[in-house]
């Protein structure tokens, strides 16, 4: 098919972009109703980590270190029991096998990482409050919407290039929020813990949306032959999933830094401050969020690793070589060590907790920085941002 | 002390992976891991055994090299030779070169490389006359090929090779041992469960056995307990992937010795033959053999661009096409085929692109006598993207009116698409051959072609060189369309432009080890799914007869990383022992007592999440600060 008589459709382009508003405007007032959730959740006083650490449940604390040659079990702690319990529950409900309906055997799971590991989740950020609940609710059916219509503009925005809607930096960075919501939509569908990262998200996926639509924003169009490549499918789309995964467990990582600090801060006695309290008590423990970004990061590494090879398989074929240190693979290869790095210092005893946190925050700057960085500074092949 | 591996600790006390039953581990100094806290409070001795027990059985569920101190040698060359490979290839070294490894790469992309753009090389060069000589000392425009770059990726590799080796054989080891015998205390592990059951112990057994093996764990059992373990594709992804990782880097060197890479501009109609003298410019890795170059040939028969016509990106390129003739080998047919972006020709070991176009005005000289003094297309160099692209008519072999030798050198631009002339601009409008026009100038004298440095023919050297006058004295310069002439003043000639042809410019790409490169980043890849996405984990039986006359079943799990399957699996697990062995329910003890050894009350509901629970034997490990 000849590509340039193909040409864009410009009454849907036009539609993308007025969905993309209404996107942003929907994407507003979830932030709004996160806020009041947030607000109206300070009112209720919970302290269960304040609780949990009360001198009564001190007893046996610190005796010698049971696990501390496991790397990653020690901090399985707290959360393998509630999935245990929830696992039951579910088969107890369901019914998993044809035998007669029997209790499902109760598994005691250890905690392993001292009583950090035992400090319970927050009870999210309406902490129990009926109005903030019902705020929050309203923040994640509104998150919902605005995701449709974001969802929509994209597509509508691929329709009218009849190809993939990733070719330069504008439909990059819609695409990169739109798949950040999806995923934490789907943890929610499948009941994970994340409504704590409602807030941060929607703020994110604003500023990303109001940088595409005013900096970023490149008319409706065709690619250049370079980027006419299946690959561009694999590649680019590879990219975007990563960076949208990537992001969530930066948003982990840096609220675990936080909580982790406000946690030593109760386990040494101390008493933070009454916002820090407020805000920090109603976050799952650090524990959790720093299994979280873990998974995440982990989870996500290897399918970084498969989008930087199919890059080099693509500028093979594209520029005759499959690796020239390209400032774009320069960075590439840059973020991809330093998660890699990351990895290293989770199994590294001594580098866990707050020192490998700040190699992931570090690694996720990385990223960022080759997706703006990058585009917008060095002058290398892959300047297609369009601005 | 020992420094590689805590997987040894185990090798220590028993064949292969099996500590002794109930004993601790010696040595246990050494396995402390780093991060124990000193001076932490110690609990009773027989907490600390136990702690020790749990400590050496999760240590041996992975070739890890577990973390040492700084342990300074006292003796000799030998022992600080050995004392610098332990440190080489520990954890916390490769960590460090990783994060060298990033840091170092940094420069590359700030700086212009001369491997990458030698063009802005040169521009930055000019600009900054006291910057460049340091950046030349430090390799700063070779950033890749530096040595400080290389000494970092070197040590790294070399790391990895001294610890991938030892690790590959302590996992053939424990593959060929059997899986570690239980511990004692099974209610110490991270997972575990209880019941009692009317079913004799040897049948529990039994049962677990074949459940166990049913669900591929190797299976082992001694006295009254069954042993077993699953997972192992997680130590051999991971070994896979840091293998994979130094066949990818010795496929990069390999590609970057042996390669070879030359540019041609082959004009539509023209030819070209894969031998060294023919490129316009080659470069080539250092261990290249320019007999190495494939035996092939091709003839630009067609060319086709397609521009954006409208729009706010109107000129933007479309789509390039090159349609080609080609023969192969000595006695190769001619085959057709075309060329286009992200769809080179392969040809043997050589791939061939089409990384650029542009025009090539055909004109033909007359000189003074009448004779036709040079003939043919002309390559234009593109100034930008609408093609606007300039070049030099080189002449040599001229007389002038008198029959004088002399030569003639037209410097000018042509334009696919001239605005008009009422546009006030002579860039072109358009890539597209729409309104071609030649805008020439010329001179005469000495084109400084056979001597001296080379020269670029797409330059005129004007030093040795007069510009032709018209009658008022101004240089003589004119617009000329395809068919129109160019007369030089006194009868010296004239240029007649004929017309157009666009030509291409191709890159022949000669590279080894692509094949390995992309099969060690296929086998990496794969690796990394199996190390980061299966967990180890060992799961024990023990069925002993009771005080009662009922047999007390115990089942423990315990897992290397970081996972809530491992409860999970271990609840399946005895959920379908169960079916077996049903637990008997007595008033009050149907609950796990996993404190015995505190003796207090455990029928609070488990799983709440605010449950006082024991931490006896665990260290606070998230308070080091
Ligand atoms: C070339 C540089 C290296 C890179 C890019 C690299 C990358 C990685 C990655 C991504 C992982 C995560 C996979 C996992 O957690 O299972 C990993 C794990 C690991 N690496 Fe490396 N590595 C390198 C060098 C080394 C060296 C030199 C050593 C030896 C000292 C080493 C030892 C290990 C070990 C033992 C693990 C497993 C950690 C665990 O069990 O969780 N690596 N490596």
């Amino acid at each position: 098919m000849n590509i340039a008589a193909a040409g864009t459709n410009e009454s849907l382009a036009e539609i993308s972009n007025y969905l993309i508003y209404s996107a942003m405007a929907v994407y507003a007032f979830a932030f709004v109703a996160h806020i009041a959730e947030w607000v109206f959740g300070s009112r209720s006083k919970v302290a269960r980590t304040a609780a949990a650490l009360s001198p009564g449940k001190e007893r046996g604390a610190g005796a010698v270190p049971a696990e501390d040659a496991s790397a990653e079990a020690a901090s399985a702690g707290a959360a393998s029991a509630r999935t245990d319990k929830s696992a039951a529950a579910k088969s107890a409900a369901g019914g998993t096998t044809s035998v007669l309906e029997r209790p499902r055997p109760k598994v005691v799971v250890r905690s392993s990482a001292g009583r950090r590991g035992e400090l319970p989740d927050g009870p999210g950020a309406a902490a129990g409050d009926e109005q903030g609940d019902l705020y929050g609710r309203i923040a994640v059916s509104l998150t919902t919407l605005a995701f449709l219509l974001h969802a929509s503009g994209v597509l509508a925005r691929s329709l009218s290039v009849q190809r993939a809607p990733w070719g330069n930096m504008y439909e990059f960075s819609t695409a990169f929020s739109m798949v950040a919501v999806a995923a934490y939509l789907g943890f929610l569908a499948a009941k994970k813990n994340v409504r704590w990262i409602g807030l941060p998200l929607v703020t994110t996926v604003l500023l990303d949306l109001g940088l595409a639509v005013t900096v970023l924003y490149t008319e409706s169009d065709q690619l250049v032959p370079a980027l006419q490549s299946y690959w561009l499918w694999i590649h680019v789309s590879l990219a975007i999933v990563c960076g949208a995964l990537f992001y969530l467990g930066f948003v982990s990582t840096a609220l675990y830094l936080f909580r982790d600090r406000y946690e030593t801060k109760l386990l040494a006695g101390g008493t933070p401050g009454g916002f820090a309290t407020s805000v920090l008590e109603r976050l799952p423990s650090s524990a959790s969020l720093d299994k979280f970004a873990y998974r995440i990061n982990a989870a996500v590494f290897p399918f970084w690793t498969f989008t930087i090879v199919a890059g080099a398989i693509w500028a093979g074929d594209a520029w005759g070589r499959y690796w020239g240190w390209d400032p774009k693979e320069v960075w590439s290869f840059i973020t991809w060590v330093a998660y890699a790095c990351y990895l290293h210092a989770r199994a590294t005893a001594g580098w866990k907790g707050r020192k490998a946190a700040y190699l992931a925050l570090i690694a996720f700057a990385c990223f960022l920085f080759n997706y703006y960085g990058v585009n917008m500074i060095f002058n290398g092949k892959h300047s297609y941002a369009g601005v | 002390m020992r420094t590689t591996d805590t997987g040894t600790e185990t090798g220590k006390t028993g064949g292969g992976a099996r500590p002794a039953d109930g004993t601790a581990p010696d040595g246990t100094p050494d396995g402390t891991p780093e991060g124990t806290p000193e001076g932490a409070p110690e609990g009773t001795a027989e907490e600390t055994r136990l702690a020790r027990e749990a400590e050496s059985q999760l240590s041996s569920l992975s070739t890890a090299p577990g973390e040492e101190r700084l342990n300074v040698p006292s003796i000799g060359v030998v022992g600080w030779a050995r004392w610098f490979w332990r440190q080489l290839t520990s954890m916390r070294v490769a960590l460090i070169l990783l994060f060298l490894l990033s840091l170092a790469a940094i420069p590359g992309s700030v700086i212009p490389q001369s491997n990458v753009d030698s063009i802005r090389v040169e521009e930055f060069r000019k600009k900054h006359d006291v910057l460049s000589p340091v950046y030349d000392k430090l390799q700063l425009f070779d950033v890749y090929t530096s040595v400080w770059f290389s000494a970092i990726y070197i040590l790294l590799f070399v790391s990895l090779a001294g610890c991938i080796v030892p690790r590959t054989w302590q996992f053939v080891g424990q593959l060929r041992s059997r899986p570690p015998r239980a511990p004692r205390r099974l209610d110490r592990m991270p997972a575990y469960t209880t019941w009692r059951t009317e079913a004799a112990p040897g049948d529990v057994l039994d049962g677990a056995r074949g459940l166990l093996r049913g669900r591929r764990f190797r299976v082992d059992s001694e006295g009254d307990s069954v042993a077993s373990e699953k997972g192992y594709l997680r130590e051999a992804g991971n070994l896979v992937f840091h293998i994979a990782l130094i066949v990818l880097l010795l496929a990069f060197a390999a590609g970057q010795l042996w390669k070879s890479e030359g540019g041609k501009l082959v004009v539509k109609g023209h030819g070209f033959s894969n031998t060294l003298t023919q490129y316009d410019d080659f470069k080539s890795g250092s261990l290249f053999d320019p007999d190495e170059l494939d035996a092939f040939g091709f003839t630009l028969e067609d060319f086709h661009a397609t521009y954006e016509e409208s729009g706010p990106e109107k000129g933007t390129a479309r789509e390039f096409r090159a349609g080609i003739s080609y023969w192969q080998g000595a006695d190769g047919t001619e085959k057709r085929d075309s060329i286009r972006v992200n769809h080179p020709l392969e040809i043997g070991d050589s791939k061939v692109f089409l990384n650029g176009n542009g025009y090539a005005p055909v004109v033909t000289v007359t000189d003074g006598e009448g004779n036709t003094a040079h003939r043919g297309p002309v390559p234009f160099l593109p100034q930008d993207g609408n093609l606007t692209s300039s070049g030099v008519v080189n002449v040599t072999d001229y007389r002038d009116a008198k029959g004088r030798k002399d030569q003639l050198g037209f410097q000018g631009f042509f334009v696919p698409t001239f605005g008009g002339s009422g546009a006030g601009t002579m860039f072109s409008q358009s890539p597209s051959l729409k309104y071609p026009v030649l805008f020439l100038t010329a001179y005469h004298g000495d084109l400084g072609l056979e001597y001296g440095e080379p020269k670029s023919v797409y330059q005129l050297d004007t030093s040795r060189m007069k510009q032709f006058k018209k009658p008022d004295g101004s240089p003589l310069a004119k617009k000329i369309l395809p068919g129109e002439t160019l007369k030089l003043p006194d009868g010296r000639g004239e240029l007649k432009f004929e017309g157009v042809r666009p030509w291409a410019q191709f890159q022949v790409v000669h590279e080894v080890g692509n094949g390995w490169a992309l099969g060690g980043a296929i086998a990496a890849i794969g690796g990394l799914a199996g190390s980061l996405f299966i967990q180890r984990r060992r799961v024990w039986v023990r069925a002993v007869a009771g005080a009662d006359g009922r047999t007390v079943v115990e089942m423990a799990g315990l897992g290397r990383s970081e996972s809530a399957r491992l409860p999970e699996e271990l609840g399946d697990l005895a959920y379908a022992m169960q079916s077996e062995a049903p637990p008997v329910h007595d008033e009050g003890e149907d609950e796990p007592e996993y404190r015995s050894e505190h003796e207090h009350g455990n029928d609070d509901e488990h799983g709440n999440d605010d449950k006082d629970e024991d931490s006896a034997g665990t260290s606070p490990r998230g308070e080091r600060k």
